[in-house]
């Protein structure tokens, strides 16, 4: 049995605009030791879905089952869900600076967590965890920065004071969102660098959530990209990086500049907008923007299934379980059964984004 | 240009190829202390002392990190900040610290292109006036030429000319931008600052706006100066590349034999920082972690300002500050300020999770 067995997820908020549907569906589970990287733009649902597990997302309508050492995280008492919060599933921010409550001394915001917690530790002995935590991230000083107030640590510091924080209870699960976006490259680094030792020493299992492929490609064991509330694609790195079956997948890795290259080649983007969640697109979600839309695309939601018959690759897409990777042969694979699959509605559309591609900035073949 | 800078800018004309000149260029912004008598404390030390050249045509990147004095620069390019001490050249015209009259002119050639496509855009006015502004303010065109204008401007950047009248809030963050990119384009400047154009939008989103700054530069002749702090970005769009660290340049080449051959050990620590997305290369790459924070720029280290961070830093780093110029026989053009600079092959980093924790110096 896996740590955490997340099944069906769905999270929606009504607002007055209507019923805004973040998640829609989303089955995971993580083992102990384990990095999971999920990978997402803005409003794919990657952080409603981890926020709803500890209880975070308040007048959310939620329905599935999140099971944590087989009990349910989604039908817990706030009580008992509190008793986890922190102790066993803790979470790191993206924004350390909001995170970190501005008029208490770090070392005092790191000590009352452990004190709430386990009510036995003395003061003078969670005052000295807090030292010992701070030293382990790397904060020089710690048994004098202990006392120092957020605003007195530079940005890479504080989100130091923050995985100390994750970590004083020593939890079996840490779910770390955009931990890194508000750093500078080098500090990235050095956070990328803490996690992934701090995390082989503890064994604790890690969910990455972030938008940055780069930093995916750094720690993750296995990854799931989501688009509009859905996952569309699930493997391990390798297969991800390498193997893509998805063409969301696809189009993302294509859409990075190449860092090795050295002649300048141009960039593919991925045509259109990500779409609305309060109506989102009926089929699968993403073909109002896929260069190989066919018509059952429109109407026929494709499920998350196995790809290319490796152990675990799956993908959410009608194009043939062998259409993975970037070669020409693949490529050639996808065009013709694309090409094959549009009969009606699909060729006109196909049409309409061929030519959204040849927009000023976007691609030209 | 009015007719009395045109014939000041053929007679001044020297060098052809540089379109903008910095000459040691210093920007302090003062700390002041004290309710009736105010009194200077200290200085933050934002740019301290650039020189360089943006050649006409070209891109130049500009990469650093936060406080590094980029951001500084751009506006003093644009003549948004007055600049401290120094001398900034356009088109072979002195154009440091001009009253305001006179540096009008010059505000038609030199635009301007901002990080947060949210911010920039008021989103009270539609879309048309606010690309129209340009054309208000310097009295170009009028009524239904204006509107004709910012119609083809719309169709240049990719916008639909019928969404004039639309409000920015209508538009999506990558549509947004390309307003931003309108806007700035409305007068044809020569020269325009890209800061951290792409740095808010989303991956998908990004490229298509990075396609559009290189297809504007193909048929219009334009000049960037881009500003980022994603190296492979910068790497793409970029001719030449200058890194700076705390307000001054540390490393300047063109972009192919920066990222071949960086010099300077900052340079190298930044580009191996980067992530990138290649798991294998990923986990085969070794890592410059350095130790500690950037320094203030209140009170910037003596001597380089990178040494106390600095894996090969000796003595003499620590006292004596290094000329930008070219080092182990670099073409010339390749500058880097450093004492002991990085040679093909050597061995900085480690693994990505192999470093002990850092218990550094710095605070």
């Amino acid at each position: 049995m896996s740590l955490l067995e997340v099944t069906d997820l769905r999270v929606s908020f009504p607002t007055s605009d209507g019923l805004v549907q973040a998640v829609r569906g989303v089955t995971f589970s993580v083992d102990r030791g384990q990095t999971l990287g999920i990978v997402g733009e803005s409003g794919s649902g990657k952080s409603v879905s981890t926020q709803t597990l500890l209880g975070l997302t308040a007048g959310a309508d939620v329905s599935g089952q999140a099971m944590f050492e087989g009990r349910d995280l989604l039908t817990m008492s706030s009580d008992e869900l509190r008793r986890i919060r922190g102790a066993e599933i803790s979470m790191i921010f993206q924004d350390p600076l909001s995170a970190l409550h501005p008029l208490y001394r770090v070392g005092w915001q790191i000590m009352e967590m452990i004190r709430a917690h386990e009510p036995s530790v003395t003061k003078a002995q969670a005052r000295k965890r807090a030292v010992d935590l701070l030293k382990m991230v790397g904060i020089p000083q710690p048994d004098r920065r202990v006392d120092d107030f957020p605003h007195q640590f530079s940005g890479g510091m504080r989100q130091r004071a923050m995985i100390a924080m994750a970590l004083s209870l020593q939890p079996k699960l840490i779910v770390a969102d955009e931990p890194t976006t508000a750093l500078d490259a080098t500090v990235q680094a050095q956070i990328l660098d803490l996690m992934l030792r701090l995390q082989r020493e503890l064994d604790t299992a890690l969910i990455m959530i972030t938008h940055d492929l780069g930093v995916i490609a750094d720690l993750a064991d296995d990854v799931m990209v989501m688009y509009a509330g859905k996952p569309v694609e699930h493997a391990d790195r390798n297969t991800l990086y390498y193997q893509p079956h998805h063409p969301y997948t696809k189009g993302l890795l294509e859409s990075i500049p190449n860092s090795t290259g050295t002649e300048r080649e141009r960039l593919r983007p991925i045509t259109g907008q990500p779409p609305s969640l309060i109506n989102p697109p009926g089929g699968c979600p993403f073909h109002p923007r896929c260069a190989y839309v066919m018509d059952r695309c429109l109407t026929e939601t494709p499920p998350l299934g196995p790809a290319a018959g490796d152990h675990g690759h799956q993908s959410a897409c009608w194009l043939p379980e062998d259409a993975v990777g970037m070669g020409t042969e693949a490529e050639e694979l996808r065009r013709r059964t694309a090409e094959e699959g549009r009969v009606g509605a699909a060729r006109i559309l196909a049409e309409e984004i061929a030519n959204a591609a040849d927009v000023k900035g976007a691609v030209t073949s | 240009m009015t007719d009395t800078a045109m014939t000041d800018a053929g007679a001044a004309r020297q060098d052809d190829d540089v379109l903008v000149r910095l000459d040691n260029v210093v920007k302090h912004f003062p700390i002041k202390q004290g309710i009736v008598f105010k009194h200077e404390v200290a200085r933050v030390h934002a740019v301290d002392g650039v020189s360089l050249e943006v050649r006409r045509g070209e891109t130049l990147g500009l990469v650093g990190e936060t406080g590094c004095g980029k951001s500084t620069l751009a506006r003093c390019i644009t003549g948004l900040h007055p600049v401290t001490s120094g001398r900034i050249t356009f088109d072979g015209q002195d154009i440091t610290n001009l009253p305001r009259a006179r540096m009008r002119p010059f505000r038609r050639d030199i635009q301007m292109i901002f990080q947060d496509p949210y911010g920039s855009l008021n989103p009270r006015r539609r879309v048309g006036s606010i690309i129209g502004d340009p054309f208000a303010i310097h009295g170009v065109a009028d009524g239904p030429e204006r509107k004709r204008k910012v119609q083809e401007l719309m169709e240049l950047v990719g916008l639909k000319p019928e969404h004039f009248n639309r409000f920015p809030a209508e538009f999506s963050g990558g549509q947004r931008q390309r307003i931003g990119v309108a806007r700035a384009l409305a007068l044809r400047p020569k020269l325009i600052v890209c800061d951290e154009p792409v740095s808010a939008l989303d991956v998908s989103i990004q490229a298509q706006i990075i396609n559009l700054l290189e297809d504007l530069q193909d048929e219009l002749g334009l000049t960037y100066v881009f500003i980022a702090h994603d190296l492979s970005v910068v790497r793409h769009v970029s001719d030449r590349v200058a890194v700076m660290y705390l307000g001054k340049v540390a490393e300047v080449a063109e972009a192919p034999d920066l990222y071949g051959s960086p010099r300077h050990p900052y340079t190298n620590a930044l580009l191996s920082a980067g992530s990138v997305a290649d798991p294998e290369l990923s986990e085969r790459r070794e890592r410059i972690i350095l130790v500690g924070d950037v320094p203030s720029p209140i009170d910037p280290p003596k001597g380089c300002r990178f040494h106390p961070r600095c894996p090969k830093a000796e003595d003499r780093c620590a006292v004596e500050e290094p000329v930008l110029e070219p080092r182990l026989n670099d073409p010339a053009g390749h500058d880097a300020a450093c004492h002991f600079p990085v040679a093909a092959g050597e061995r900085l980093g480690q693994k990505l999770g192999a470093v002990e924790p850092s218990s550094g110096p710095t605070s």
